[in-house]
């Protein structure tokens, strides 16, 4: 596979294969989640949640077996990062794994890669298998006592919903992608009963680098509550699209003038599940505190049919909706046909309310993340552009 | 199916349930196999599938309705997924769409007659700063253009 050379502050920084194993295993487990810790290091696959916790959790718990989930699922519309750290930084995902197995007390580690990246399979595990031969997988890695762990990676099968990582567990133990009702989380319950840390691409790749610099030297990167770096996936109408690291904190101005981008009208924050910001907010920044993306970026300008675009979202819902609980499998398909209501031009106001009250009911009514996020873009389009939506001739003014 | 390729499924299934495991976390990676092998899992495959596994074959059935990459009735031996998601969209899906459906003479969703090409969408695949996407079987291609589309599908054998 091409590798691209990329330049960055945190994970693009320069790291070489193993080096952060060496080190992680000269340490004691304590040591390593208080440099976590101290870093702030949250999750980068959409929710936040601090990593520390989530691993102090898991390392508390008293049971024989124990996983570690890498979620490379990557499903969210827009979002392509993790591809570009799989193909061009596997030693910052993996090695990510093998020091979150030696801090929780692991052995196995899964990666679950979604069914679309299949084309990367045979490199990512050519890769794990040099990592093998050299003592970085296997029996006691790198000659430390007593420490065994290994990678497998497991193939999605076309389900944007098992990114959710309980549908990813029930994926994983030969169910369909059902999300499951949370708590238990799967820190308690997770992969086949035992505890679980499920954590995005990006979060482990951080990891290495946390380890080898310090906490202290992440956080100088990002904002208080947003610390170190994100990985963009910049897409739409740009000169630049591509995958670009930024501190947490970046402005969209600041992002757009980056990537070369001209008369912008809306910018996509968070994929199809995420909120549609209009140029009046262009000064918002990226972060969890504002903001809050998984990265996905997708630029629209001036002369996009928001309508149009919102109907693209809402069909990605009805497909992908696992068709559990009632909000979310009926919600977005009225949603949806609200949308061809308005292009036809045949709709009452009144109605239109009815369904963005529906959209509210939607988020806290549905069982998993999916359901609860999909009336988002619906809810910000309609209202951020309702002139060209509701004025503009039924939003019947071509692409 | 003829017994000679029912027992030659079942051997098949039977070397996969070695290789995997005898349990259930292993039904996807041996449905994913048979998939990609026969072009769909075929009834006697989920019989024996169950069997082996231990499993109610209706359990089996609805695991492979879930997936949108498993399927119960054949599909060709490329299967086309082009994106369809808003970045692909934008950068110019719709006439790549059109052009496959004209020159394999079929439409979305159907396989031609000598069971060569199955054309479907995808939800977003990852490729949005390079899009219109599309993966045939798992080869992924892009920046595509009406022609360049039809010139990889017609480059396949
Ligand atoms: C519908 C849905 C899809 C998701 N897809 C992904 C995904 O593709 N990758 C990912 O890392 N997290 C995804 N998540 C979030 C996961 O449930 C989970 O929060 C995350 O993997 C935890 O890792 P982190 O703490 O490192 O972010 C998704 C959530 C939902 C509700
Ligand atoms: S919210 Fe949607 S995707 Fe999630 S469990 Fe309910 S139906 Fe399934
Ligand atoms: S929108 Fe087509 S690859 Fe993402």
């Amino acid at each position: 596979m091409e590798k691209k050379e990329r330049k960055g502050i945190v994970l693009f920084s320069e790291y070489k294969r193993g080096e952060a194993i060496k080190k992680a295993l000269e340490k004691s487990r304590e040591e390593i989640l208080f440099e976590l810790r101290e870093s702030k290091l949250k999750g980068r696959g959409g929710a936040g949640f601090p990593t520390a916790t989530k691993w102090n959790m898991v390392a508390a718990a008293k049971s024989d077996k124990k996983f570690i989930i890498c979620n490379a699922d990557e499903g969210e519309p827009g979002t392509f990062k993790d591809r570009a750290l799989l193909l061009e930084y596997p030693e910052l995902v993996f090695d990510g794994m093998v020091i979150a197995g030696y801090t929780i007390g692991a052995s196995e580690g899964i990666v679950y890669l979604r069914g679309e990246y299949e084309y990367m399979l045979k490199s990512l595990n050519d890769y794990l298998e040099a990592m093998r031969k050299d003592n970085l997988l296997g029996k006691n890695i790198v000659g430390k006592n007593g420490f065994d762990f290994d990678i497998t990676i497991r193939l999605g099968s076309g389900a944007y919903v098992c990114g959710e990582e309980t549908a990813l567990i029930e994926s994983l133990e030969g169910n369909r992608g059902e999300a499951r009702n949370r708590p238990p989380y799967p820190v308690n319950t997770g992969y086949m009963g035992k505890p679980t840390v499920v954590n995005n691409v990006e979060t482990l790749a951080a990891v290495p680098h946390i380890v080898l610099k310090g906490g202290e030297w992440f956080k100088k990167y990002g904002t208080d509550k947003s610390t170190g770096s994100k990985l963009f996936s910049v897409s739409g109408d740009c000169e630049r699209p591509g995958v670009y690291e930024l501190p947490w904190g970046t402005t969209i101005n600041e992002l757009l003038e980056i990537v070369g981008a001209k008369s912008v009208k809306a910018v996509q924050v968070g994929g199809a599940s995420g909120i549609c910001i209009p140029k009046s907010q262009f000064n918002r920044s990226l972060a969890y505190e504002d903001a809050a993306t998984g990265g996905s970026i997708m630029i629209f300008g001036e002369n996009r049919n928001m309508l149009h675009v919102l109907k693209n979202f809402m069909k990605f819902f009805v497909e992908e909706s696992c068709g559990q609980c009632t909000p979310c499998r009926i919600g977005n398909t009225k949603l949806s046909e609200g949308i061809e209501m308005i292009e036809k031009g045949e709709y009452t106001f009144a109605y239109i309310n009815k369904l963005k009250e529906l959209g509210q009911t939607m988020k806290v009514a549905s069982k998993c993340g999916l359901g609860q996020s999909s009336p988002n873009a619906f809810i910000s389009i309609l209202e951020n552009f309702k002139e060209e939506i509701f004025n503009g001739n039924g939003g019947r003014n071509g692409k | 199916m003829l017994v000679l390729e029912k027992n030659a499924m079942t051997e098949e299934i039977e070397q996969l349930v070695e290789k995997y495991g005898r349990s259930r976390s292993s039904l996807l990676p041996i449905l994913q196999d048979i998939q990609r092998k026969h072009k769909h899992i075929p009834d006697f495959a989920q019989q024996e599938i169950a069997r082996l596994l231990d499993i109610h074959p209706v359990e089996i059935y609805s695991v492979i309705t879930f997936y949108s990459f498993l399927s119960t009735t054949p599909k060709g031996k490329y299967i086309v997924r082009l994106c369809q998601t808003i970045a692909c969209d934008m950068q110019g899906k719709e006439a790549v769409a059109k052009a496959i459906e004209r020159e394999l003479g079929i439409k979305f969703g159907q396989t031609t007659k000598d069971n060569k090409f199955t054309l479907e969408y995808a939800n977003c695949v990852g490729m949005c700063d390079q899009g219109p996407a599309m993966i045939v079987n798992e080869n992924v291609y892009t920046k595509l253009t009406p022609e360049k589309a039809i010139q990889i599908l017609s480059e396949l054998k």
